[in-house]
């Protein structure tokens, strides 16, 4: 059986229930603070860099390169890679790698996220693009 | 204002336990109070400073009155909680606290099970819905460090398992390490790999157990019988993806840490004769001794090759108690081990088979957290009287 693995439902909270209405969508969004002009993950209220409360939500491309990985060759489910995809916008963003061979995964491969269903929203991944 | 000089570590003490099933973990906190106390040759009823951190069942106000401390005389408290670094930053705030006459002798206490009991669960920080189901352990976040570094930096797996072959060499000499057979580089490379790409040897030990520390005043401690050992610098600092700019995993907070405890000394890592280094796994030496300017950032692998950690055959003995790869990891916490080796050094109580020549100057650093995802660092820097 392919990916019988159960991921836990995203809480949320007010400040982040909006990416997970989007992630409903099949959208993947990052936050983009229009006072300093830089983007940032995982989403906040307040810029991160410049502290202005002038973030938007925009939607990102899915794209992007892996910065690293590592793969957990035993957990109580199995096998799962691990890692760090730098997006087109900028952002790295931690995630699991799925749906491709784990044990060919390479720094700078490119990747797309693609989501898995939760008993909520569902939870971005990455696999090779 | 500094610390340098301001305090003393005048008592130490490691539990010699490894597996301890019949033994809560607030008894393992009063077995090393106790045990650091005797060594300090004080009275429980002169600690007039606790620090713990988050291994302390209930915090400091449980701990505090489960120790039988002396509450009409105790008058400064910090349960600061930074993994497993916690009390090199714990050390460092009692020399700012003995430095400011709120306190003049303070007890800090690490203790748990994580071999025979449960581990108390992690509080979630704001990033919780992205990151936790990813399955970010400690095997891996420190594997995700290790690809990246291999991948800038070209250090080797084989250069990896020389820190381990070095923690060997001096694990033979300690009749409580949990593992005591010297290895070979081929021995670490044919273990299993856990997470890429760190194999089984690669990884430290999990133990029961804990450590303790008595720090005080110069006055105090002279009056007091052992060899007098004072802090002279210390830092920490905290590092974390910060919005996703710029990620950077080969190098940690050590960076930070590390220098502004040089600085603090007076001294640079060329005048360390003993280094107590953090060894989780082995690529956190490795970035830990370029981060603190042992070697250049990505020569690392170099430095740590053909035995240069090994007391009397490499240029900085490192972990000669074996350390948490092979000696213990208490609470999967190994800061306080790192202090108590250091200050075993410098007052020459090391195993005469590891023990370092004129040893006067000893680095301890740690970290705490995942160093592939957010955690904290803390330098001290000890100096023989």
């Amino acid at each position: 059986m392919v990916d019988a693995k159960k991921y836990p439902a995203p809480v949320t909270n007010p400040e982040t229930a909006a990416f997970w209405d989007a992630a409903k969508q099949g959208k993947f969004m990052i936050k983009r603070c229009t006072a300093c002009g830089e983007a940032h993950y995982f989403p906040r209220s307040i810029c991160p860099f410049c502290y202005s409360d002038k973030t938007v939500w925009e939607e990102a491309s899915g794209e992007g390169t892996i910065y690293t990985w590592s793969l957990m060759r035993k957990s109580p489910t199995g096998p799962y890679a691990i890692g760090y995809v730098t997006l087109k916008e900028g952002p790295s963003v931690q995630t699991n790698f799925v749906d491709c061979d784990l044990e060919k995964l390479k720094i700078g491969q490119k990747v797309k996220v693609v989501f898995k269903p939760t008993d909520g929203a569902p939870l971005p991944f990455f696999t090779v693009a | 204002m500094t610390i340098k000089g301001k305090a003393y570590i005048a008592g130490i003490y490691e539990h010699p336990t490894r597996h301890a099933p019949d033994k809560s973990t607030a008894q393992l906190h009063a077995e090393v109070a106790k045990g650091a106390i005797e060594d300090a040759g004080i009275s429980k009823d002169d600690v007039d400073g606790y620090f713990c951190a988050g291994d302390a069942p209930g915090g400091a106000w449980p701990m505090v009155d489960y120790l039988g401390l002396n509450t009409k005389k105790l008058r400064h408290i910090d349960s600061t909680e930074t993994g497993g670094c916690s009390y090199i930053i714990h050390l460092g705030h009692a020399a700012e606290a003995i430095a400011a006459g709120k306190c003049s002798i303070a007890l800090i206490t690490l203790a748990g099970k994580p071999r025979t009991g449960a581990m108390p669960p992690r509080a979630a920080g704001a990033e919780l819905d992205f990151e936790s189901a990813y399955g970010a352990t400690t095997h891996n976040a420190y594997g995700m460090c290790a690809m990246r570094h291999m991948h800038d930096y070209g250090t080797t797996s084989e250069q990896l398992a020389w820190i381990k072959v070095a923690a060997s060499h001096h694990a033979q000499y300690n009749p409580h390490a949990m593992l005591k057979d010297v290895v070979t580089v081929e021995d670490v490379l044919n273990s299993p790999m856990i997470s890429d790409p760190l194999h089984r040897m690669d990884c430290c030990v999990v133990s029961d157990g804990g450590g303790a520390l008595i720090v005080t005043t110069p006055e105090i401690a002279k009056s007091l019988k052992k060899p007098l050992v004072k802090l002279i610098g210390h830092g920490e600092a905290m590092k974390g993806p910060r919005g996703g700019k710029d990620l950077d995993l080969t190098y940690s907070a050590g960076i930070w840490s590390g220098p502004r405890a040089f600085e603090e000394a007076g001294i640079t890592p060329k005048d360390i004769k003993y280094a107590s280094i953090y060894d989780s796994f082995t690529i956190t030496v490795l970035m830990q001794l370029e981060d603190l300017g042992f070697c250049k950032k990505g020569e690392g692998g170099k430095f740590v090759a053909d035995g240069n950690l090994i007391s009397g055959v490499g240029k900085l003995p490192f972990n000669t108690d074996g350390g948490g790869l092979c000696s213990n990891h208490p609470v999967n916490r190994g800061g306080m081990t790192k202090i108590i080796e250091a200050v075993r050094q410098l007052r020459g109580e090391a195993h005469p088979k590891v023990q370092v020549k004129n040893c006067d100057l000893a680095i301890a650093h740690g970290t705490g957290g995942l160093l592939g995802v957010r955690h904290a660092a803390s330098t001290a820097i000890l100096e023989r009287v």
